[in-house]
């Protein structure tokens, strides 16, 4: 493609990759309105608060050491929501040593980059996750 | 794709009228005002026409009107060179919480680096200045106080011409020339009377880019007989107070600019304020949807609602996918992640700081656009709602 923006990690730019911009108009694995009521989550967290700007919420479900599932939702900008939606697909599936070692990184490589700006603020979904693996722990 | 322009406070399209008023100096006449010859001649001609007409919307003397590159530079202009300036007479300065950058800054800066001290006076819920609460704040050290026309992201029209009587009544009781008053207009220029014998002002700032002129032209009227210092040197142009060759162009297109919207402002406010406010009534119907800034008291053009539980830029990037181009006091598109300061000072609360949109309507929006924007509206509110962890709250 020419004239598409290199969006390489800390890249200055405001402009979002085709990533991004993929899963903040598509998002997957969202908690909708008419499953919240009948999923049997195994652990929820959430961080985060609307006074920051940004709040993240993950429900898990883990079969046999895994993540078997995972749905979330997010108050945030389109980073936030990108890399709370990406994260839901790269973690079912992941055993739960592995998913509890997620750092932003990974998320922003995943994302093809993000604006530097936005990485330290948005990229919150690995402590989301945490929060729900420790729920899970904590309920065993 | 449909493209429905609604950030017209960011900045306007040119007029075609101002576009061919400003094309011949981009081309054959690109005289230097200052050189001798007729060429110069010909340019300086034209920045003198231009000079009066808008000392004649004014009402003031063409020698007081100044051309600068716009909006910010003429804020610095008057508020470092003012400050400046009169520093014998004192080292205390006035403002409001909800000043544009322009004006924030340049306080900020002779505050930490130059040792003068600023009140930053807050507003009401509504986001207006009390002219009382300027009153309060003067003190005998006070040189200059600088209240904006009206606010560049929700739009409210502050009191100027009632702040200028209280410092007029300030000045005769305690026999001085201080406080001088300054007023940045950059948003109020479109709309709103400029003259500046009934605004009482000693200094005032508008630009062409708000305006239907074009981006690097603005002015800084400075009342006969203000002391203020110039923040550039290098020249004897605009009697040395703004030394540099002038954007001959850029001014010709500013003059053209003011003349045509202060000529047509009655019947476009009329115009932009049934706009605006049909398009509120059907904005707050949304539920969790609030407007910020009073009702009435705003720029006829300007709409700043939250909708909560929504963060504003996701807003801002689903509008504009579907071409809607808007924009938000949310911090994710401040670049210094803090939310909007004037919504802030409004008492709208971080959320709602951060779940606002800002619509600013233009002499081409028509009620079509906004139904249009009306049609597309809640499907994005539920979409981004359904994925908001914070949402219950408000929807049921």
């Amino acid at each position: 493609m020419t004239n598409k923006p290199d969006l390489k990690k800390g890249d200055e730019s405001w402009l979002y990759s085709e990533e991004v911009k993929d899963h903040f108009y598509n998002p997957r694995n969202v908690m909708k309105d008419e499953m919240i009521d009948d999923y049997k989550a195994d652990g929820v967290g959430e961080v985060g608060s609307p006074a920051c700007g940004d709040v993240m919420r993950m429900w898990i479900q883990v079969k046999d050491n895994k993540i078997a599932d995972c749905k979330w939702r997010t108050f945030g900008c389109a980073s936030a929501i990108a890399s709370t939606s990406v994260l839901s697909e790269m973690v079912i599936g992941m055993s739960i040593d592995k998913a509890k070692k997620l750092k932003p990184q990974d998320i922003v490589d995943r994302l093809a980059g993000l604006p530097k700006v936005k990485i330290h603020c948005s990229v919150l979904g690995d402590q989301a996750l945490r929060a729900a693996i420790n729920d899970w722990e904590n309920k065993k | 794709m449909k493209r429905i322009y609604l950030d017209n406070a960011a900045t306007t399209n040119i007029d075609a009228r101002v576009l061919a008023k400003m094309k011949s100096f981009l081309g054959a006449s690109f005289g230097n005002p200052s050189s001798f010859h007729s060429m110069g001649k010909e340019a300086d001609n034209a920045v003198e026409d231009a000079r009066k007409s808008i000392a004649n919307i004014l009402g003031c003397r063409n020698f007081e009107i100044l051309f600068c590159s716009g909006g910010t530079e003429s804020d610095n202009m008057a508020i470092l060179g003012a400050a400046r300036a009169n520093r014998e007479h004192g080292n205390h300065l006035i403002t409001t919480k909800i000043e544009h950058h322009a004006v924030l800054e340049p306080m900020e800066h002779l505050e930490k680096r130059e040792g003068f001290k600023v009140s930053y006076i807050g507003v009401d819920k509504d986001g207006i200045v009390n002219p009382k609460d300027i009153e309060k704040a003067l003190t005998k050290k006070t040189t200059l106080v600088s209240v904006m026309m009206a606010n560049n992201e929700i739009g409210t029209i502050q009191p100027i011409a009632e702040i200028g009587r209280v410092i007029l009544k300030w000045r005769k009781k305690n026999n001085t020339i201080f406080p001088l008053f300054h007023t940045d207009a950059c948003q109020a220029a479109g709309a709103l009377d400029m003259k500046v014998e009934k605004l009482h002002v000693d200094f005032l700032t508008l630009n062409a880019s708000k305006i239907y002129g074009p981006k690097g032209a603005g002015i800084l009227y400075a009342r006969k007989g203000t002391e203020f210092e110039p923040i550039i040197f290098g020249g004897a142009q605009e009697v040395g107070k703004r030394p540099g060759t002038q954007n001959v162009a850029g001014i010709v297109g500013l003059a053209k600019a003011l003349e045509l919207s202060q000529k047509n402002k009655e019947k476009e406010n009329k115009r932009l304020i049934n706009l605006r406010d049909y398009f509120i009534g059907e904005l707050i119907k949304i539920p969790g949807t609030r407007l910020n800034g009073d009702a009435e008291k705003r720029l006829p053009n300007n709409v700043n609602v939250s909708f909560l539980d929504i963060e504003g830029e996701a807003m801002i990037l689903y509008l504009d996918a579907k071409g809607i181009f808007v924009s938000s006091g949310s911090a994710c598109t401040s670049r210094t992640l803090d939310p909007s300061h004037v919504l802030m000072a409004s008492g709208a609360g971080r959320e709602a700081a951060h779940s606002s949109v800002r619509f600013t309507l233009g002499h081409d929006t028509t009620k079509a656009d906004i139904d249009y924007v009306l049609k597309v509206l809640p499907g994005i509110v539920k979409k981004l709602r359904e994925i908001s962890p914070t949402k219950q709250k408000y929807d049921k």
